[in-house]
């Protein structure tokens, strides 16, 4: 490995592979000389297994692995593959989807939105943490959620520069905010690493994707693939107006959770802030940037409800998979 | 030139005041709060933990105690 300088952060290394396929990518990925033709028609053999390559594919898009040549980011046989994963993954996400949601009218769509959020009745994570939880439960959970808050927002800000002025301008507006309004110490990512490193666990990036079960590699990997492709813009913002509706509530829980079980105040913090942005962000995700996506382009109605709709669902199979885990 | 608005304030039925910019907002007590963010939600309904910003509380009152 060549030296970087003074001041270098080194990145993760790759991950554990969940299969044969993600072990012959990771292997190919590594070496050197290397041979990817090999493993572009490679079956996963488990949806661990597709969703721990896909992971990686997509990793070289946000900020890459130290042992792997960032040259690999745009290589048409890892792009191949990455195609063919993402398309049994988009394909199963819409087979879940049980409704096409209930279409674009402009006077009501934020009412529509709201209404439809609550009516997911989906488990909560949240209620756990605020009332029952023990500690080892709850730095599970951060540890799992590291794998998204460290890089929060990042892939809704790849639908930026697909947007015309009045949604591009509103989602901007947001994501300013998410990215501290010009204070890099009050960036939401940065928030999270200080709670991270304050309750003793590890603000590396990637540091715990190895122990994450692969309902979160979902999550993460449908928010990348919405973001990356400009064809998914409206899934994009359907889901972070779902994110951002199921947040302001379950960060006051948590934050109730972490005071009870008297963890570091810094990781309440995070979650204090996001009670008090999430409810300005709800209102801006719903009624400047979907309901401003949908005047300009009302074609994207069908899938702003399936992006808001998996973010919902992947949250419930995450949620129902751990209080069984930790029931048992 | 303007023809996408972009108000100062917004209401929000049921919810919140949406504030954009940085002003200072009082609360029932009289106490002065500056905003600390891009756009801010001033609550409406009263039942904020976080007088006098929205922490979405509004979302369980039953629909006739929103504002
Ligand atoms: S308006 Fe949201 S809590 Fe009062
Ligand atoms: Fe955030
Ligand atoms: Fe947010």
């Amino acid at each position: 490995m060549t030296p970087r300088g003074v001041g270098y952060l080194p990145r993760m290394l790759t991950p554990k592979a969940r299969g044969s396929l993600s072990e012959r990518l990771l292997e190919a990925i590594r070496a050197r000389p290397r041979d990817l033709a090999a493993v572009v028609g490679d079956e996963p053999e488990s949806v661990d297994d597709e969703q721990i390559a896909l992971w990686a594919l997509y990793e070289l898009h946000h900020h890459g692995f130290e042992d792997v040549d960032d040259a690999l980011e745009w290589h048409p046989d890892l792009l191949a593959l990455r195609r063919r994963l993402e398309d049994g993954f988009e394909r199963r996400l819409r087979s879940r989807w049980p409704s096409p949601g209930p279409g674009f009218r402009t006077e009501t769509f934020a009412e529509d939105f709201f209404a439809f959020v609550e009516g997911h009745d989906g488990a909560s994570l949240a209620a756990h943490v605020q009332r029952t939880a023990d500690v080892e439960q709850v730095l599970d959970l951060f540890r799992l959620r590291s794998v998204y808050h460290l890089k929060e927002s990042d892939s809704t800000a790849w639908a930026v520069p697909r947007l015309r002025a009045r949604t591009k301008a509103a989602l901007v507006e947001l994501l300013y905010d998410e990215y501290g309004a010009g204070d890099p110490d009050r960036v939401h990512a940065h928030l999270f690493a200080r709670g991270l490193e304050a309750c003793g666990l590890s603000s590396e990036y990637g540091a715990y994707v190895d122990d994450v079960p692969v309902e979160v590699l979902e999550q993460n990997n449908a928010m990348t693939l919405f973001g990356l492709h400009r064809r998914l813009r409206g899934a994009a913002l359907g889901h972070l107006a779902a994110f951002e509706v199921t947040s302001s509530l379950p960060s006051r829980r948590m934050s109730q959770g972490i005071a009870r079980l008297g963890l570091a105040q810094e990781m309440a913090d995070y979650y204090d802030e996001h009670v008090e942005a999430d409810a300005v962000h709800e209102q801006l995700a719903v009624r400047t940037i979907c309901a401003g996506l949908l005047a300009e382009e009302p074609h994207l109605a069908g899938d702003v409800w399936f992006g808001a709709w998996s973010c919902l669902d992947l949250e419930d199979r995450l949620a129902r998979r751990l209080l069984s885990e930790w029931a048992a | 030139m303007s023809d996408l608005d972009h108000p100062d304030g917004v209401i929000c039925p049921g919810g919140p005041l949406l504030l954009r910019g940085d002003h200072v907002v009082t609360d029932a007590q009289g106490r002065p709060h500056r905003t600390t963010r891009p756009v801010s939600a001033v609550c409406r309904c009263g039942k904020s933990s976080r007088q006098p910003w929205c922490d979405g509380t509004h979302k369980v009152l039953p629909p006739q105690a929103r504002p």
